[in-house]
């Protein structure tokens, strides 16, 4: 096992272990953060480092961004000696970017309207008002009941 | 490059200026997918990431509150959460092929056939925008779906808020136009 830590090993991998880090930054925010907008933050950092990962797997040593080039015409001139990195993957997240950006903007609306309803983006604070709301309609239904609910 | 990403780790750590940290963060991303050759990547996240989804955040802090309130649970769950998915994570990268390697499994198997046949199927010099329009043009319209209800979704969540609040305070900008 030990023996396949190399060198060449070890620098081959630091990126995934780097985005390994951010990921893990991110979803610390996440889940030990009660305010809400710190928490679409960490989703956002966990989320371009999964991004990160996908475009590294994609890129190939000496290669060049998946473009050809053209001549004056804008006639495409194929140049076999050129190696091209992985489009796929840069396809993939450019999709994942915009699809991110639109459940950032609906978890934002929805902070918006809970601050409306609540008047807190903390999670203890919105936590506090359910449990008070849930006692007080215990008690309600029990005086209704005509005993102690 | 990778000394970039970390000094981003270690800064938004820091509790303040969160929503500016997280442009900066996003800024920096761009930067390294430029280095690694997602120039396409690059341009989107610096105008989306850096740009839209920082604007969102701000309409956010105007409406609603500026401060953190520092009172929380001990962080020792979370922590342990983190460390043992991380552990999980680095367990599975063991088996990744190396950083850059050509012979890596993503390097060969339905790549080579994309850069090859795009220029006589597509006849586009960008090949991203080649697959992204053309072979894969029935994800982005799913894409643009997902923005669409994404958009209602906020329409719906919103619209009611100027109406109940009096004044006529500006209402938050609508939907992603991305």
């Amino acid at each position: 096992m030990l023996e396949e830590f190399t060198w060449e090993f070890i620098v081959g991998h630091m990126n995934y272990w780097l985005f390994i880090v951010l990921m893990m930054t991110g979803l610390y925010v996440v889940v030990a953060r009660g305010n809400l907008v710190k928490k679409i933050v960490g989703l956002n950092i966990f989320q371009v480092s999964v991004f990160m990962l996908y475009i590294s797997i994609g890129k190939i040593t000496g290669g060049t961004a998946p473009i050809f080039s053209t001549n004056l015409q804008g006639k495409i001139k194929l140049d076999p000696e050129i190696v091209y990195s992985n489009p796929l993957p840069h396809v993939l997240i450019l999709t994942a970017i915009v699809v991110g950006v639109a459940t950032t903007s609906l978890g934002l609306a929805l902070i918006v309207r809970i601050r409306e309803e609540y008047g807190t983006i903390e999670e203890q604070g919105i936590l506090t008002i359910e449990r008070d709301m849930v006692h007080e309609e215990e008690r309600v239904h029990g005086e209704a009941m005509g005993g102690r609910g | 490059m990778l000394v970039v990403t970390a000094l981003a780790v270690v800064r938004t750590r820091s509790l303040f200026a969160v929503v500016m940290l997280s442009g900066v963060f996003s800024l920096l991303s761009a930067l390294l997918f430029v280095t690694m050759d997602a120039v396409d990547v690059a341009f989107t996240e610096a105008a989306v990431g850096a740009g839209i989804s920082t604007v969102l955040l701000l309409g956010t802090l105007a409406l609603t509150s500026r401060y953190e309130r520092t009172a929380r649970q001990s962080p020792l769950v979370p922590v342990a959460v983190v460390l043992v998915t991380g552990a999980a994570l680095f367990y599975g990268t063991l088996d990744m092929p190396n950083f850059g390697d050509p012979a890596a499994p993503a390097s060969n198997h339905v790549y080579p056939d994309y850069i090859a046949r795009s220029v006589d199927q597509i006849d586009v010099p960008n090949i991203v925008t080649a697959i992204l329009a053309s072979y894969r043009g029935f994800d982005t319209l799913g894409e643009v779906a997902v923005v669409f209800t994404a958009g209602v979704g906020v329409l719906l969540l919103i619209s009611g808020l100027r109406r109940r609040r009096k004044g006529g305070s500006k209402a938050k900008q609508e939907g992603p136009r991305a």
